[in-house]
């Protein structure tokens, strides 16, 4: 069993005694512990500013040719924070409780609280920061709903709140690397972590313009990569989203927690042709006011207008009459899947359900639609050459978010001494479902409120002073890494990057998408290792390592998710119980809903690598609930 | 479905120090409900197949936030479909039998480092300069003891938009950074919270976007025209009244 290191006493209590108790390093000797941050998304961005403010030397990398171009900056909907501004009854405590039940309970109660009691902290901050949140004309901030709650908790900046959240942050970043003391370094991208003595020590990059691989060295590393959603191929991440550096981690002995947890978000513009290189997402927060529906009739040809009211099924407000078109994620996709397999679906493809404003825009008139969503509609409209304030949305499911990532305590510190993981990339908080507008709370969270205080717990029981990078285990990883860059460069095969990335994509999707069962996974078990060997026999990456080389970098991402996919796939056949976003066939109640296994898979399932081609070892973390009553999850 | 033909000239560069030039590559057979950014990856994967070496550019939301992409496509930054970046301009826009000639962002400020990538760090260092509101993590009052004025906060908001693409420097005949800059002085000066520190920020802004080789403002309007976030250049305007302010005191 995992020890979480979750503090006792009371749930309430945890975090303020927890605080009370961390170890401190003393200002003076603050500047002399050096810290390298990954990733600069909310998670990063917010880690690294704060921990250089408090004093400590931070060298920190994204890929992208700024920090401010983090996948973060495309999240549209809002943020949620416990604040009760609109007097409904929120508290910490429901939002504790949403997030506990939305996640299926399948998440830490301990982290999930503190989660829930920081919250405000973050719209203070933000504020502070001049995020402009949107008002209400008293000019006070203004809250919208999300899935999944039934109070007005989100705060929002339009439909652009990740891109205003991650400039704040960003902005805390640039003031700290003008001050000196963070060293940012873009477009370089991590290739490998390097543990010595089981202790992380550093990173390997590759300088994305020059080719240049380096060693980088710290006292400890903080992995704030984001999530691997883009194992799939299609979906709503930014093209740069990868699981290298957690894939490299896990590798060095870092367990990987419930990677088989991924959500599928219900308002995606569909696919339309074999070219299509991401999905877009239509925020949530349209279904505040936009209905969903099909038609009754299987296969109907008439046109959305045609079809009249009482021909209509509008299936999540008949299915769940207190939630409506608000029902979580995991349920409205399923909902939507369900009903394009009954041959309800419409659109050209009858992989597409409507998402209807006519109502809305009756009884609001089109200027408020327009003021709440204008973006959105436009950017639908951009796409698609549809006016969705004259016809309804075509929306249909997609890959949006992992809850899954490497495991990490309660102090976010994986189990090896020295990494701590931030963000989309740890497994903390959301269990097997994320609540909307929780992700953007919880990379904040992780970084400017709990990652700054544990990670002194650390540092204080350990010396100060870089590693040298000249050691064995630094030299050997570079060896590594330059040798697989030659080796993909020799391939010189038939088949392009993104052909076995497509293929991989595709086989993820049918068999370890929206419903899953033993028969696929185990086809894809089969299936899987063998796209990786002819990834390694047939690969095409054109030009070489020595300069930007766009092909060799997302060779090297696609090889690590060709391997990263057995381990998601096997833990989807290891969890034999549906929870959340992981949906077995096997395990539905008689009206088709997830149905838990409360009695055998109340644990997190952590892997550790025990080579390719080998069966990972598991370790479980018993998932303790002392305030929080397990039930059937219900949004009736 | 339709499909289109077309022919693009390419500009080509293999890195900084070298000198590029155009080259020309059929595109045959373009689903017109692909977005520009989906065509060149079809080119892309056609260049591979034929053993040469695709085309850089840079890109990564494709969804018209990130600021990552962006080319000069027939003379325009971002092609010539209003408010929209490279990502969201979409093949329905081109004619069949059409030449599309695709060139990186031109300005010093910007060196080429690939093909159509440009380095745009200037952009960074320029918000390193004072873009910022100093309020470290911690020390933040409750979030309502500030109430902003809702028109005053959607101003704010309107050039926070700015996604830091720099198609207002390719657009500009004197590759000035005056739009980029003065969003980002209008976004925090607008409000209350980013009074304190107006002063010094916009004057250091200034001084660093002067020091990076930008040229200087002559109201062509161009930058505002190209913009896919359409920020006003009333922007421009906010900022020389404050820099002047700031100059004086
Ligand atoms: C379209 C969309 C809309 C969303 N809307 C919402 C919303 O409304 N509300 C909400 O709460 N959540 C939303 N989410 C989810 C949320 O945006 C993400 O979960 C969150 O922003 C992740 O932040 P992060 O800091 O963990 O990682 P990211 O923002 O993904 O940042 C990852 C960073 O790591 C770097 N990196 C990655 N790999 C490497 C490597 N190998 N080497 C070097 N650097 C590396 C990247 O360069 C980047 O800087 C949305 C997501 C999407 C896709
Ligand atoms: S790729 Fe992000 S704005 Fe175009």
């Amino acid at each position: 069993m995992l020890n979480s290191k979750i503090p006792s006493g009371p749930l309430k209590d945890k975090w303020a005694n927890h605080k009370d108790h961390l170890k401190l390093v003393n200002p003076a000797n603050k500047r002399k512990y050096n810290v390298i941050v990954v990733g600069t998304g909310l998670a990063g961005a917010s880690a690294a500013a704060s921990l250089s403010e408090m004093g400590y030397q931070v060298d920190t990398f994204c890929m992208q040719d700024s920090a401010r171009r983090a996948h973060s900056i495309s999240a549209q909907g809002g943020i949620n924070a416990a604040k009760n501004y609109p007097n409904d009854g929120d508290s910490i405590y429901r939002l504790f409780y949403d997030t506990v039940k939305g996640g299926d309970f399948r998440s830490r109660e301990a982290n999930v609280y503190r989660l829930a009691e920081v919250s405000n902290q973050i719209i203070d901050q933000c504020v502070a920061q001049g995020v402009p949140f949107a008002r209400e004309y008293s000019g006070y901030l203004d809250n919208r709903s999300f899935g999944g709650a039934q109070v007005s908790r989100t705060f929002y900046a339009r439909g652009q709140t990740g891109q205003q959240l991650l400039l704040g942050a960003y902005s805390a970043l640039m003031k700290e690397v003008g001050r000196g003391s963070v060293t940012l370094h873009t477009r370089t991208e991590i290739l490998d972590i390097v543990v010595i003595d089981g202790v992380a020590r550093g990173v390997i990059t590759r300088n994305l313009i020059s080719g240049e691989i380096a060693s980088f060295a710290a006292d400890a590393v903080v992995l704030a990569t984001g999530g691997y959603s883009n194992v799939f191929y299609l979906s709503t991440n930014a093209k740069a989203c990868n699981v290298t550096a957690a894939w490299r981690a896990h590798k060095r002995g870092a367990f990987f927690a419930n990677p088989c947890y991924t959500q599928i978000h219900p308002t995606c513009i569909p696919v339309h042709g074999e070219y299509q290189s991401k999905l877009t997402l239509m925020s949530e927060s349209l279904r505040n006011d936009g209905r969903v529906w099909v038609p009754k009739k299987e296969g109907d040809p008439r046109k959305a207008q045609d079809i009249p009211e009482e021909e209509r099924d509008y299936y999540l407000e008949r299915r769940y009459p207190s939630f409506g078109n608000l029902v979580p994620r995991d349920l409205a996709s399923r909902n939507a899947k369900m009903q394009c397999d009954e041959g309800k679906g419409v659109g050209p493809t009858g992989q597409a359900v409507y998402l209807d404003f006519e109502e809305a825009i009756g009884r609001l008139g089109e200027d408020v639609i327009r003021a709440r969503y204008g973006n959105l509609f436009d950017m639908y409209e951009s796409i698609t050459a549809e006016n969705p304030y004259k016809q309804p949305m075509l929306i249909f499911p997609a890959l949006h978010y992992t809850m899954g990532g490497l495991w990490v305590d309660y102090n976010l510190m994986s189990n090896l001494p020295g990494l701590f993981v931030l963000g989309e990339a740890n497994f903390s908080d959301h269990g097997a479902n994320r609540l909307g507008a929780s992700a953007l709370m919880q990379g904040l969270a992780d970084g400017y409120f709990v990652l700054p205080y544990t990670i002194g717990d650390y540092l204080a029981g350990v010396p100060s002073g870089r590693t040298a990078t000249d050691s064995d285990e630094f030299r050997q990883a570079e060896k590594e890494a330059e040798e697989k860059i030659e080796t993909l460069l020799a391939i010189k095969g038939n088949k392009t990057v993104d052909d076995f990335h497509r293929e991989l994509g595709k086989l993820c999707w049918e068999k370890c998408g929206m419903s899953r069962d033993e028969q696929g996974l185990k086809e894809a078990l089969q299936k899987i290792p063998e796209i990786r060997d002819e990834f390694w026999k047939n690969v095409n990456v054109p030009g070489s390592g020595r300069d930007l080389n766009q092909s060799l970098e997302r060779a090297g991402r696609v090889a690590d998710f060709l391997e990263f996919a057995e381990l998601m796939v096997n833990d989807a056949l290891y969890r034999k119980e549906s929870c959340g976003g992981h949906f077995r066939e096997e395990s539905k109640t008689e009206e088709g809903e997830a149905l838990r296994d409360d009695k055998n898979f109340t644990h997190v399932a952590a892997w550790e690598f025990q080579g390719l081609n080998k069966e990972p070892q598991l370790h479980k973390e018993a998932l303790e609930f002392e305030t929080v009553q397990l039930t059937q999850r219900s949004y009736k | 479905m339709k499909t289109i033909n077309l022919t693009l000239q390419i500009w080509r560069q293999k890195d900084a120090n070298s000198t590029g030039q155009f080259e020309s590559y059929p595109a045959k057979d373009i689903d017109t409900a692909m977005s520009f950014l989906e065509m060149l990856d079809v080119v892309n994967e056609r260049l591979t197949k034929e053993g040469k070496e695709p085309v850089a550019f840079d890109h990564d939301c494709r969804e018209g936030i990130c600021g990552m992409c962006g080319a000069v496509v027939n003379g325009q930054p971002h092609g010539h479909i209003k408010a929209t970046t490279l990502c969201q301009l979409h093949m329905r826009h081109f004619n069949d039998g059409e030449t599309i000639v695709i060139e990186p962002w031109r300005s010093t400020a910007f060196p080429v480092t690939k093909d159509l990538i440009v380095d745009r760090t200037a952009f960074d260092r320029i918000i390193s300069a004072g873009g910022f509101i100093s309020a470290k993590t911690g020390s933040a009052p409750e979030a309502s003891a500030i109430s902003i004025q809702q028109d005053k906060a959607e101003l704010s908001m309107d050039a926070a938009s700015c996604i830091g693409c720099g198609a207002c420097v390719a657009s500009c005949p004197n590759a000035s950074a005056m739009l980029f800059t003065s969003a980002k002085v209008s976004h925090l000066n607008l409000l209350p919270q980013g009074r304190v520190e107006a002063k010094d920020r916009v004057t250091n802004m200034v001084k660093q976007m002067d020091e990076e080789g930008f040229g200087n403002c002559s109201n062509e309007y161009l930058c505002e025209d190209a913009c896919p976030k359409e920020i006003s250049v009333v922007n421009i305007a906010r900022m020389n009244k404050e820099f002047r302010t700031a100059s004086r005191s």
